[in-house]
């Protein structure tokens, strides 16, 4: 690493607490992200030659404060005299920096931050690209890339979706123990978003955006830095860890979707796994589950098979038959269908899906999973009718390319097929 | 004598690290390692998980385990390496030398007072 790319990384990871930090103490997003930036710029111009500070983000929050400070001083001078009381509340003696940069605030400073980008009257895609635009540091060109929109769509979004904020009251004082719970609760949900939005590429040509994952990833264990004893917090990391690891077997050469029984394991990144796994164990010691920690330990249980044929599915299954309970779901119902097939057979999986049509009848999944539980009961043509209609619903061109092989395959001839959908 | 080189640095910091920046530090490590084995100098090599995975125990009337590293700090301990160098000097300048393939912010030298590779392995008291 050059120092250049040092001080990169180093502006880089202080920054949701530095920005954190800063709104908590103007109040103002846009100030909070000037002052950042102007910190940043100072920092690329006095590391280089001081060397780097012992604490990157307090030195960040301390030059970015004072470089805000004189701003607000500048526009005192001409401006209404509700400045001049925002200028004494920031200078009054009880703001003492010391106890502005104690470490106990750091937490909520960046639950904050990402707290309010998930103001619930944003849609889920303008909250997670708010998040990978102010806590995440993303320029507008790679978000409008990863989303795949033109950048100044993005941008429009992104301003819209700032104002809205901008309007909203934040929420400014220490939470108490219940709000901060929600609030981690809404800020986890965000995350699983953004993950997904990676994982499962939804209105593109793309099945898998990488950058997506590592962002979720990046804030899922920034999540977990800061609060290191809770448990679906835990499962939420080791879930996205888990998951992405298989990401490279996911595709395979030609780009077409590989089910996990035949995906080559060797390219699972071991490294994620043992990492997650390692995550499953601790939260579950601690025996509050959740529905993180519950897809979580699903994920394990696959990622623990030396080989697909090794599965452990009436452990998935009872996991699933968990996650029911905690989370009712008719998407999980299906997931645990296909856990069904495996250990009671296709007849009984398609009962579990039976009362799922309605619920589902806009669900790719659903249909592919019923398609294929057909096909295994020899009733090809209603399998076929299945698939059509998966594929009328396909998100990915991969998706659709994927249940086009079973439909060849039934073409081709009418035996009984194995097969499920669970990539 | 055994030292131990124990590399610190922040786990903001090594956790944004993007895959190929880490698989780049892992072929520098790599160089790093065998250059001291060529001087005959490498001992066990260890690279931590971060401290979100470790639970801490605490040895008391009842032992009780806490979520979470022992110590709150900046700085984490994220890995180390065992050197075998007859002199302090050397031993420093393995630590340098480690220290350009990780580029972190301190390596601390200390040295070894009882080593065990394991049960079937070699060891110094």
């Amino acid at each position: 690493m050059t120092d250049l790319a040092w001080i990169d990384a180093a502006l880089n990871s202080a920054r949701p607490q530095a920005i954190g930090a800063l709104l908590r103490y103007f109040r103002d997003l846009d100030t909070a992200e000037e002052a950042f930036q102007e910190a940043s710029l100072r920092a690329l111009k006095v590391w280089p030659v001081k060397g780097p500070p012992r604490d990157p983000a307090a030195w960040l929050i301390l030059v970015g404060r004072n470089s805000a400070l004189d701003e607000v001083r500048r526009k005192a001078r001409y401006e209404a005299p509700q400045s001049e009381d925002l200028l004494e509340t920031l200078e009054a003696p009880a703001v003492d920096l010391a106890e502005r940069l104690d470490d106990s605030h750091y937490r909520d400073d960046v639950l904050r931050l990402l707290f309010i980008c998930c103001q619930p009257d944003l849609p889920a895609t303008q909250q997670i690209a708010l998040a990978l635009r102010i806590v995440c540091g993303l320029t507008v060109t790679e978000i409008a890339r990863a989303f795949l929109v033109s950048e100044s769509a993005m941008e429009q979004r992104i301003t819209r979706a700032k104002a809205r904020i901008a309007a909203a009251e934040v929420p400014f004082e220490t939470p108490g123990a219940a709000e901060r719970a929600e609030r981690l609760g809404t800020v986890a949900a965000m995350i699983y978003l953004l993950f997904n939005e990676g994982y499962s590429a939804t209105g593109g040509t793309q099945h898998v955006r990488v950058p997506l994952c590592e962002e979720a990833i990046r804030l899922s264990r920034l999540l977990l830095r800061l609060f290191q004893s809770e448990p679906e917090i835990m499962g939420l990391t080791a879930l996205l860890l888990l998951q992405h690891a298989r990401a490279e077997a996911r595709l395979d050469g030609e780009g077409d979707i590989v089910l996990m029984e035949d995906q080559d394991r060797r390219l699972w990144n071991r490294n994620l796994i043992a990492e997650g796994l390692a995550l499953v164990d601790k939260a579950l010691r601690l025996k509050r589950p959740g529905p993180y920690q519950l897809q979580a330990a699903i994920a394990a249980t696959h990622a623990r098979a030396a080989r697909g044929e090794d599965t452990d599915w009436t452990e998935i299954e009872r996991l699933y038959a968990l996650l029911e309970q905690v989370q009712r779901s008719p998407v999980v119902t299906l997931n645990r269908s296909v856990a069904v097939a495996k250990v009671s057979g296709p007849a009984a999986a398609l009962a579990i899906i039976e009362p799922l049509a309605d619920p589902l009848a806009g669900y790719f999944h659903f249909f592919g999973v019923k398609g294929a539980l057909l096909m295994q009961l020899g009733r090809p043509d209603e399998a076929r009718t299945a698939f059509e209609q998966a594929i009328a619903l396909a998100n990915t061109a991969a998706e659709a390319a994927h249940i086009r092989t079973h439909l060849d395959r039934l073409l081709k001839d009418n035996r009984p097929q194995g097969g499920t959908v669970s990539a | 004598m055994l030292y131990s080189v124990l590399i610190y640095d922040s786990e903001a910091m090594t956790t944004s690290r993007s895959k190929e920046e880490d698989d780049e530090l892992v072929a520098r490590h790599v160089r790093v390692q065998q250059k001291l084995a060529a001087e005959g100098k490498l001992g066990p090599v260890v690279r931590l998980m971060p401290t979100t995975a470790a639970v801490t125990v605490r040895q008391g009337r009842e032992a009780v385990v806490i979520d979470g590293p022992f110590a709150e700090t900046k700085e984490q301990l994220l890995g180390l390496y065992v050197v075998d160098c007859p002199t302090l000097d050397e031993a420093i300048e393995a630590a340098r030398l480690i220290g350009t393939a990780c580029n972190s912010r301190a390596l601390e030298v200390r040295p070894i007072r009882w080593y065990r590779a394991g049960a079937e392995g070699p060891e110094s008291q």
